[in-house]
């Protein structure tokens, strides 16, 4: 079984390197536009933080953006989850009928 | 009517909110019972609300990240995601979109690269829908032939061939229920990843069919893994998108509050509906989205968008129905139950 694994973990660690630059590269020619927020029109709050790390930190602007959608998606999962519940409706088991 | 309109503060433009909740809710339904991110439905609906180019991509890959992983949780309570599998098809699509993007920067050294990329996906999209067709045309006439098997009559069968290729290491994949050598999962999604990377798009048109027409998963199981895999790559795109400064993060999170419920619904449709029925429901889909780009391909934006938008409502309406209608049916055959006991 180790020798059957062994090769895949290798695929599987190099690809986890080379995951990064392969899709950066698939995101297609990188425009070079900068686009800058106008953050004259808030003054405090979630907003002008946002603003302020998209304005100054993109990698930060990247990070968070991944947390809260990734937050958000599962939590949204799991309420929304739990209303489907309420109906009594089986969400454990279903068949395989292809036709 | 102001409360209707939110600002959008890196974008810095006034949107329609419910029009967010109806694009998320939508592709929520469509991609949850197909099992894929669907950002051919949500690019054109964010251009007409009025959102920057420059940002509606990126948002629309955050929102289909958020989505996906909704559409995961579900599935795989249903027991329909094949992890082992996932994970090793996206060693593959890895290796294939660098592929597919260097093709493309080949292509564009050239100057050729508008019209190719657009005819390839044109050929693609007819090839997928005339394959499902065909595929549902032969399992109708094997159903009346009386030739069944143990999901039911099926139409093409190559996966039974490529699985007798026994190139080591093989692997049984449980979920699934199949063996074969882990090389065909990686290929296949080698070559899906190329064509996905080639023709810029996310890759779960391509995914699905695949799975099931080469992989030989039942197509329950082809859209919850696939989802799994339009989660990763989502995550990830919404990382680089959000670096590069194009996401518009106010609305994804509007749009994934559709998005959540639409998700449920497309998800939990699929306990109802045969594998047939649905992939003959994503072969009409394709076909749609081939149209649209022929139309695109000759000037008129327009009406590429009113029929992707109009074939979205459709589908969504279909699920819908199929969705509530099976629902309907297990509460009632409860009730019944619990009165006969």
């Amino acid at each position: 079984m180790k020798t059957v694994y062994s090769p895949l973990l290798l695929i599987a660690g190099a690809a986890a390197f080379l995951l990064p630059e392969a899709l950066w590269a698939a995101g297609g020619s990188a425009e070079m536009l900068v686009v800058v927020a106008d953050s004259r029109q808030v003054s405090s709050g979630v907003n002008r933080y946002l603003l302020d790390l998209y304005n100054t930190n993109p990698m930060g602007f990247g990070i968070l953006c991944v947390i809260t959608t990734a937050i958000l998606g599962c939590g949204l999962g799991l309420i929304t989850d739990f209303i489907m519940k309420q109906t009594g409706i089986d969400l454990k088991s279903r068949k395989i009928v292809e036709h | 009517m102001d409360w209707m309109y939110m600002w959008m503060p890196i974008a810095g433009v006034n949107i329609f909110w419910p029009g967010l909740v109806l694009i998320g809710f939508s592709v929520g339904v469509i991609g949850g019972f197909f099992g894929m991110g669907g950002a051919w439905m949500v690019t054109p609906g964010l251009n007409i609300l009025g959102f920057p180019m420059a940002f509606a991509i990126g948002t629309d890959i955050a929102h289909i990240a958020g989505k996906s992983m909704i559409s995961t949780i579900r599935h795989s309570k249903f027991g329909n995601v094949d992890y082992k599998l996932g994970v090793i098809m996206i060693i593959g699509t890895v290796f294939g979109i660098e592929i597919g993007a260097q093709l493309v920067m080949w292509l564009e050294s050239i100057g050729k690269v508008g019209p190719v990329v657009r005819w390839v996906y044109v050929f693609v999209l007819l090839l997928i829908a005339t394959m499902v067709f065909v595929d549902y045309w032969k399992a109708v006439r094997k159903k009346k032939a009386g030739i069944v098997g143990e999901h039911g009559a099926e139409g093409i069968t190559w996966y039974k061939t490529l699985h007798r290729i026994k190139i080591p290491p093989v692997m049984h994949f449980k979920v699934s229920g199949i063996t074969c050598s882990a090389w065909l999962p990686i290929m296949v999604s080698f070559l899906t990843g190329i064509l996905a990377g080639f023709l810029g798009i996310g890759g779960g048109l391509l995914r699905m069919p695949a799975l099931v027409y080469l992989i030989g998963c039942p197509t329950h199981i082809a859209v919850g893994t696939d989802l799994f895999e339009v989660m990763i790559s989502g995550l990830y795109g919404t990382f680089t998108f959000g670096a590069k400064g194009r996401i518009e993060i106010w609305a994804v999170f509007v749009m994934l509050c559709g998005a959540a419920i639409g998700a449920q619904i497309g998800t939990v449709a699929t306990k109802y509906a045969k594998g047939y029925g649905i992939r003959v429901a994503f072969g009409l889909a394709v076909l749609a989205c081939m149209v649209s780009i022929i139309l695109k391909q000759f000037k008129f934006d327009i009406s590429a968008t009113v029929l992707i938008l109009s074939a979205v409502g459709l589908i969504c309406l279909y699920i819908c129905v199929i969705m509530f209608k099976g629902a309907a049916e297990e509460l009632r055959e409860k009730r019944m139950e619990k009165s006969a006991a």
